[in-house]
């Protein structure tokens, strides 16, 4: 089970990483919890500057940017590869 | 355990050079065939007088639309390969422990290169401002990074050429550390909202990311898509006003109006920039063509710095950290800035 958190306060570019993350889970049919976190105090916590932020399983995997669904899903093979080691 | 290192395909490296040196030939070769070609559609195959308005400015269109959008493309493609060497992280690790002063000027400059997006700019004050850099340091960076603006620097560069870009880009790098420094002055700590004092970031866990080659030449790529895909309609629309203009405006008209004699113009502009920030793309050669018809290069900068630093949205998303009263000055404090150096162009130009 995996949890992803798009980090940002509902700018544009926060909600194409929603979506990003939202297509890759389905098309790889993964069972994830996917959370928005917009409130600034609850977004620092993860000692980002730059928005959109992308976290799995509480590590931050990419910042300030919309990374490619392709990334997407490698972050999301390697969080899954840690979760068994 | 072998860390997983996404998108590094080093038998790709060689090819994609070579796509890259084919890409850049094309561009060369393209951007030196537009005039004659603009010219040849305009006048030889649709067979317009060439000291007619309307082939005049159908040439002028022709040829300025393809110039603008290659520029656009080569360009933001470069900057972008420099800026996937900077990071707002890295930028505030390289501000941490500067003072005032030198803070601002390494602030400012800084703020070119960093990549930035207007919808950064809470998280990036509070992280700032939390590890201890001067609120006017913060600001000094706030302000360079959306005016020293790569779209309005490249237009700038196609249609009035490299000195009025590089007069743009000096003064906004001043505008941005005389803000910064003011506001630093002010001690103005106490009109930050209060939640932001009380925010405590996560300590240690930042991303560093290793970069190849190839990661770095696909993000410059999917930015000018990003970009050139935002502004390219604003281009042509703006384009084809200006042409309009360039043909049918008869020379000297705004002289009074927009000219250095008409001491209000400047501050007009800058009034009259601050709403309209989206348009950026579309404005700088709709003043292009008015700077042809007797307006004057200081109120033309000033307005161009209105509408790109001075920008509504990302002032009411600061108003979230900022109270009322930072706002006005930060808001003040700029727009002086600009209307001064819009009087200094029009003055020693």
């Amino acid at each position: 089970m995996l949890t992803i958190k798009v980090l940002g306060s509902g700018c544009a570019n926060c909600k194409r990483v929603e979506q990003i993350v939202r297509k890759v889970v389905e098309e790889m049919s993964l069972d994830a919890e996917i959370i928005k976190v917009t409130e600034y105090p609850e977004i620092m916590k993860y000692n980002i500057i730059s928005s959109p932020g992308l976290v799995i399983n509480e590590k931050i995997v990419s910042t300030g940017r919309i990374p490619s669904p392709a990334e997407v899903s490698t972050f999301v093979a390697s969080a899954l590869e840690a979760a068994q080691s | 355990m072998t860390t997983l290192t996404p998108l590094s395909f080093p038998h790709t490296n060689k090819r994609l050079f070579i796509t890259l040196v084919f890409a850049a030939l094309a561009w060369l070769i393209a951007y030196n065939i537009i005039q004659p070609l603009a010219d040849w559609i305009s006048y030889s195959a649709l067979g317009f007088a060439k000291d007619s308005r309307f082939g005049e400015s159908l040439a002028f269109f022709l040829y300025d639309v393809p110039k603008i959008l290659l520029l656009l493309s080569g360009m933001v493609f470069a900057i972008s390969i420099v800026r996937t060497f900077f990071s707002p992280e890295r930028t505030r690790a390289l501000l941490g422990g500067k003072r005032e002063g030198v803070g601002n000027v390494f602030a400012a400059l800084l703020g070119i290169v960093t990549p930035f997006c207007s919808c950064s700019a809470v998280p990036l004050f509070i992280g700032f401002v939390e590890s201890g850099i001067p609120l006017g340091v913060t600001f000094s960076f706030l302000i360079a990074a959306p005016t020293i603006n790569e779209v309005a620097i490249i237009m700038l560069f196609g249609l009035f050429g490299w000195k009025v870009a590089g007069l743009y880009v000096f003064s906004g790098l001043m505008i941005a550390i005389f803000a910064g420094f003011v506001i630093g002055r002010l001690k103005m700590e106490r009109y930050v909202e209060d939640f932001v004092w009380q925010i405590q970031s996560g300590a240690g866990q930042t991303l560093d990311e290793k970069l190849t080659w190839n990661n770095r030449i696909e993000r410059a790529w999917d930015s000018v898509k990003e970009i050139v895909g935002k502004v390219w309609l604003y281009v042509v629309v703006g384009i084809a006003v200006g042409a309009g203009i360039h043909g049918y405006v008869p020379e000297t008209a705004l002289v009074g109006i927009m000219g250095k004699q008409a001491w209000w113009s400047v501050p007009a502009a800058v009034l009259l920039g601050i709403p309209l920030y989206s348009n950026a793309a579309g404005i700088i050669p709709i003043v292009s063509a008015l700077m042809e018809k007797g307006a004057s290069l200081g109120t033309v900068l000033a307005f161009m710095m209105s509408v790109v630093g001075l920008s509504l949205p990302e002032t009411i998303i600061l108003r979230r950290v900022l109270k009322p009263q930072l706002i006005a000055v930060f808001v003040g404090v700029i727009a002086i800035a600009i209307i001064f150096t819009g009087y200094l162009f029009n003055i020693i130009l």
